[in-house]
């Protein structure tokens, strides 16, 4: 979560910073998500110190096992060991356990990615259609056409056109996404270029792009960070989505969906190879709403009187 | 009441052409040649060349766009090369069983969350509050297929009480048709309760805090008129707003939701569309989903005339 650090909210002193930081460890959302997040990210991060093996390694032999058992595995190399199949393995022989864990590095920068990559366009986009009137009208209207295409629906096309590989998957995810980013973005603009400050910059010629960057961005930071974190677990989802459709990642790349579609086949006889991964996804994506929802009424009171989220 | 209908309703044809705009300028502002695109991996080079004069693609992009636009307008949809047959037929024919779906979910979600969200409000802070808001967190997070597969392992496999998958079409005899709908609108109702609830809840605690709410128990009325009379309807345009708003996340779950139970609806067409790269059919049915997106929302916006006396057109 580098790019949603407090360090990067509108704070003057380091004591306002420090009071923040204690309010944030204070919320049991924040703290419980993101220590579950944190978790997630450390185990998909060292996969390969935690007792895997090569989540792509096909073993006939071993065959849909069961969770728990045991058998020997020989790798690529040649070398021949004993492997425990802690959520045993698919019809192809691959080891589910290793599967989960490496489809978490995907999931989460997926998740990163398009946070990320949705802000930086929407927030841009949504400071000039704010700022700049005569551009406002046609934006938005562009916004509303995009927003009137159900999200999944555009981003399993684009893929489509696209011929799916993580780069245009990320896209493919975070162009639905941005007209919602744009239009917080602008209604924020909207709401802080009346303000004394704002005025007094331009009173003193401040150049419009040193405002918007000074004066207009820090101060609209916490809705669009909490916004930022509610766009990152909707990507996790809809990417599972394009890999359980077949829509996504190319099926031998261990993606919590391509698991999940793998074991739907002999669903009936072997469960678990669907549970596992799909455990896994839930936890991630409720870890990263309730660390949304814990940041959103840490920092942004405001928006949180609303009571609802952003659809 | 006419003119603003009509107003509403001309508000709609911009937001639809947009729509359309970026649908065509998705095909044609793809690198490489948008008949080969459009005609996908499998086509000869006779029907690329149809295509291509089809289209008009040796013609300047404006009269392309004025070409398929006109189509558009008559219901041409073009021809999925994939299933041999137009699209607006292939959509026909896919209608029933996505329509059932979409329209159970919807009916199942507005009576589940819509009380939710109201005994949540009324009892704010207590146990029935806090379930109410845990349940729509998790909602929110388990994915709708993670839950489909659940349900069918539960219900279907263990318990054996419901058919795991398929659709049986309505004119196959009712009881039929709900057993195989039961499990299928559960799982999609999910997301959509945890929505509503919510919002519900938020905007029925607003209502509660007002004077008239006050005024009404002070004169001794009980406490389901003071609920149902007073606090719901006044807090009813927001959680109007959020159904049609979330309309689009039960158009996102169809397509998950039908892959699951093997439902031959629109939402299983999309996904073998786009897994055959079949993009008129694709095309189509971003077409026809946002258009009816936008219908929604638009009644919606009718809605608020009745729900709310005070909003005159």
């Amino acid at each position: 979560m580098d790019a949603m650090h407090p360090s990067e909210l509108a704070i003057s002193s380091d004591a306002r910073l420090a009071a923040l930081v204690r309010r944030l460890a204070r919320n049991p959302s924040v703290v419980l998500g993101g220590a579950v997040l944190a978790l997630l990210a450390l185990a998909s991060a060292a996969a390969p110190l935690l007792g895997t093996v090569d989540p792509t390694l096909l073993d006939p032999v071993n065959r849909d096992l069961l969770p728990g058992a045991s058998a020997r595995v020989t790798a690529l190399t040649g070398e021949s060991f004993r492997h425990t199949f802690w959520m045993g393995t698919d019809s192809f022989g691959r080891d589910i356990y290793s599967r989960v864990l490496y489809g978490g590095r995907v999931s989460l920068s997926v998740g990163l990615a398009v946070a990320a990559l949705s802000l930086a366009i929407g927030v841009g986009v949504g400071l000039v259609a704010g700022y700049v009137r005569a551009l406002d009208g046609v934006v938005m209207r562009a916004m509303d056409g995009l927003m009137a295409i159900p999200g999944v629906l555009l981003a399993i096309a684009l893929v489509a056109l696209w011929r799916a590989s993580l780069l245009t998957v990320v896209a493919a995810i975070a162009i639905p996404e941005i007209p919602r980013v744009v239009r917080l973005a602008r209604s924020l603009v909207l709401t802080i270029r009346e303000e004394p400050y704002v005025e007094a910059a331009i009173s003193v010629g401040t150049p419009t792009g040193a405002l918007l960057l000074r004066h207009v961005l820090p101060n609209a930071a916490a809705p669009l960070i909490v916004q930022g974190t509610y766009v990152c677990a909707s990507a996790i989802l809809i990417e599972s989505i394009l890999s359980f459709l077949g829509a996504g990642l190319p099926t031998d790349v261990p993606t919590w969906g391509n698991i999940m579609a793998e074991g739907r086949l002999q669903f009936t006889a072997y469960p678990h190879n669907v549970f596992f991964p799909g455990v896994f996804l839930a936890l991630t994506v409720l870890a990263v709403n309730m660390l949304g929802d814990g940041l959103r009424d840490t920092l942004d009171p405001k928006f949180n009187r609303r009571g609802d989220r952003p659809a | 009441m006419l003119r603003f209908l009509l107003r509403r309703l001309l508000a709609a044809i911009p937001v639809l052409l947009i729509v359309a705009t970026l649908v065509f300028a998705l095909l044609r502002l793809t690198p490489g040649d948008p008949a080969a695109v459009i005609a996908g991996d499998s086509a000869t080079v006779e029907q690329i060349e149809r295509i291509r004069e089809g289209l008009g693609l040796n013609r300047p992009l404006v009269v392309q766009f004025a070409i398929w636009l006109a189509r558009l307008a008559q219901g041409d949809l073009g021809e999925s090369f994939f299933f041999k047959m137009p699209v607006s037929a292939l959509i026909a024919q896919r209608l029933e069983p996505t329509l059932a779906l979409a329209l159970a979910t919807l009916a199942l979600a507005v009576a589940v969350a819509v009380p939710l969200g109201v005994l949540a409000a009324w009892r704010r802070g207590g146990w029935l509050d806090r379930g109410v808001m845990m349940f729509s967190t998790l909602g929110f997070s388990i994915p709708v297929f993670v839950l489909g597969y659940l349900l069918i392992w539960l219900v279907s496999l263990k318990l054996g009480w419901l058919p795991a998958q398929g659709y049986r079409r309505i004119a196959d005899g009712f009881g039929p048709f709900l057993r195989h709908l039961v499990l299928p609108s559960v799982t999609l109702s999910v997301i959509y309760i945890a929505l509503i609830a919510r919002v519900t809840r938020a905007s029925v605690s607003e209502a509660l805090t007002e004077d008239y709410v006050r005024t009404a128990r002070a004169k001794g009325l009980n406490e389901a008129a003071v609920l149902l009379r007073h606090a719901l309807a006044n807090a009813a345009v927001p959680i109007v707003t959020v159904i049609g708003i979330g309309f689009a996340l039960l158009i996102g779950g169809v397509v998950v939701t039908e892959s699951v139970y093997a439902i031959p609806g629109l939402g299983r067409l999309t996904v073998d569309a786009v897994l055959a790269r079949d993009f008129p059919t694709i095309q189509g049915l971003i077409l026809l989903f946002s258009a009816v997106y936008v219908l929604i929302n638009l009644l919606v916006d009718l809605a608020y005339a009745g729900l709310d006396p005070r909003i005159r057109y």
